[in-house]
């Protein structure tokens, strides 16, 4: 209990395409979050923002630029940036912020605006830096994403139908989700006929970019109490873990993995090694959770979590997947958001975006693809060079 | 018109001649291995060394994933006219125990690629400048 804050407000902006200033989503999101908890903006005494490095300056210092055009009002700020983790690592700060007892009530909130297209790093001639080396070779995101994916149909025979039937999953989750920006439902063959991008991906096994914002009002379990809502779901664990050296897995953006020949180093993957801190923390086991939003970069990544999250044995997840067990109404949903698939990523709400998920699924409020009767949900994610962050949210 | 100069695309991460050779490091009391080279505090937690031999890697290894660039990755890649796709190879470096990506050699599509499959370490253009050609590494399936 005493690392537990409560989630008492979340709000969004829909996800898409939609040109605007990233603070204007983020004012959005904030704005309804803080009508959810019914908490007046002057009584945010922390505001704790995930950066966002394709908006310039007020991006860099996306905190104090979203507390700005809420309304200076004398709050303290906080940016954190971890890439796709930037959400969880500013959730991390809020909560940190309110256990210590310097703040009962904080607003965590996360918004980008994105360019078209693959994500590209700065230009020049870089060559001490690996995004820019990685490029240069010609090696994108989706590059990596493909290297998994051949991994699993190597090693455990996932196949390109598999594949194709996660995208159809999320896609009817996300059709019913308000804030999805992608509402068709895909079938199969539309995944299968969509063109190849980084064999054996094709372009609907592969997550797009999107603007859009996520916010969360925390605050101590006291202050939940005070103002009626002791029954608000309850962040439980943040992990944001790093694996224990060697990292054995090519991790964007680098070129290589560390080296494990030294004697009594093994091999380790961070996606393995992220629940592990979460778990504990929270004091109970991958049996506990009912469902988790995972980071559906590409289709086959989904499983690759599942297993990693230990919500599936290693290699069983496409079977879990096949029996329908993932779905709504599974036995333990996976994505019930829609997942990136319907999203498209919006990098520094998007950690959020998963937490706000988690809690209105667990106050029932998921409408049309509401999740019978969820207890425990848990959220996984990646930053870049083999880190990212997974929480744990309960009732 | 005279002829165009040859060089590394990566200058300091590999040789380019008849017999070329990825430039990695390793820490001198740990033996922990590099690429690119490494020559400040060695990153396995355990060792504080700070002193490191520039070694060259093994040229062959074994694939442990393969895909493909259907799409013209963007600058800083620079495409030839018109875009020809290419298969990259993630290879494991047996002694070395790391795994090092790259692109496949020109010609060679993911249809002829294996997870597990043996490769050497050969250089190829990756790009041309006004005056230069620029080498790179590439995997190629051992011939058997």
């Amino acid at each position: 209990m005493k690392n537990e804050v409560a989630i008492i407000g979340v709000g969004m902006h829909p996800w898409g395409k939609w040109g605007k200033h990233f603070t204007e989503y983020g004012v959005a999101a904030a704005r309804m979050a803080l009508q959810d908890a019914g908490v007046p903006w002057k009584d945010i005494r922390f505001v704790s923002g995930g950066a966002t490095i394709r908006c310039g300056y007020p991006g860099y210092v996306a905190g104090a630029t979203f507390a700005q055009a809420l309304g200076w009002q004398g709050a303290e700020v906080n940016t954190s940036y971890a890439a796709c983790a930037s959400g969880s690592q500013a959730l991390a700060a809020a909560r940190n912020k309110i256990l210590s007892g310097a703040c009962e009530v904080a607003l965590v909130i996360g918004a980008d605006t994105t360019p078209k297209g693959f994500l590209a790093p700065a230009g020049g001639y870089r060559p001490e830096d690996p995004d820019w080396v990685r490029f240069y070779l010609g090696i994108t995101n989706p590059t990596y994403f493909a290297l998994y994916a051949r991994r699993r149909m190597d090693l455990y025979g996932d196949t390109l139908d598999d594949f194709a039937a996660i995208k159809v999953k999320n896609a009817k989750a996300g059709s019913k989700n308000p804030f999805s920006r992608y509402k068709k439902c895909f079938t199969s063959e539309e995944v299968a006929g969509s063109a190849v991008v980084a064999d054996p991906l094709r372009l609907m096994d592969i997550c797009a970019t999107s603007d859009g914002a996520a916010a969360l009002i925390v605050c101590s379990l006291e202050y939940a109490k005070k103002i009626g809502k002791s029954d608000a779901p309850r962040v439980v664990a943040i992990s944001t873990t790093t694996p224990v050296f060697a990292s054995g897995i090519v991790e964007m953006p680098d070129i290589a993995t560390d080296s494990a020949a030294a004697q009594g180093i093994e091999h380790q993957s961070f996606r393995e090694n992220l629940p592990k801190k979460a778990y504990e923390e929270a004091g109970i086991e991958p049996k506990d959770v009912d469902f988790a939003e995972v980071y559906d970069l590409s289709t086959a990544l989904e499983l690759d979590w599942m297993e990693d999250l230990g919500l599936a044995s290693r290699g069983e997840a496409a079977s879990l997947l096949r029996a329908g067990e993932t779905s709504i109404g599974g036995k333990i949903p996976i994505n019930a958001s829609g997942g990136l698939a319907s999203f498209g990523e919006a990098v520094p709400a998007q950690a959020l975006a998963q937490i706000c998920e988690l809690a209105t699924q667990l106050r029932g409020q998921a409408g049309e693809r509401q999740i019978e009767n969820p207890k425990v949900g848990i959220t996984a994610n990646q930053g870049l060079f083999g880190h990212g962050s997974t929480v744990i949210v309960a009732t | 018109m005279p002829e165009k100069l040859v060089s590394p695309a990566l200058d300091g991460w590999h040789t380019i001649g008849d017999d070329p050779q990825l430039l990695g490091s390793q820490c001198e009391e740990c033996l922990t291995y590099f690429f690119p080279k490494h020559e400040r505090e060695c990153k396995n937690p355990n060792c504080s060394s700070t002193k490191f031999l520039e070694i060259p890697l093994s040229r062959e290894g074994r694939i442990w994933s393969y895909t493909n660039a259907c799409y013209q990755p963007p600058a800083p890649y620079i495409a030839g006219d018109p875009f020809e796709p290419f298969a990259i190879a993630a290879v494991e470096l047996e002694i070395e125990k790391l795994i090092i990506l790259g692109q496949v050699a020109k010609g060679i599509d993911v249809d002829s690629l294996a997870v597990g499959m043996h490769v050497d370490m050969i250089i190829e253009p990756l790009h041309e400048t006004e005056d230069e050609i620029k080498m790179i590494w590439k995997w190629r399936p051992k011939k058997i």
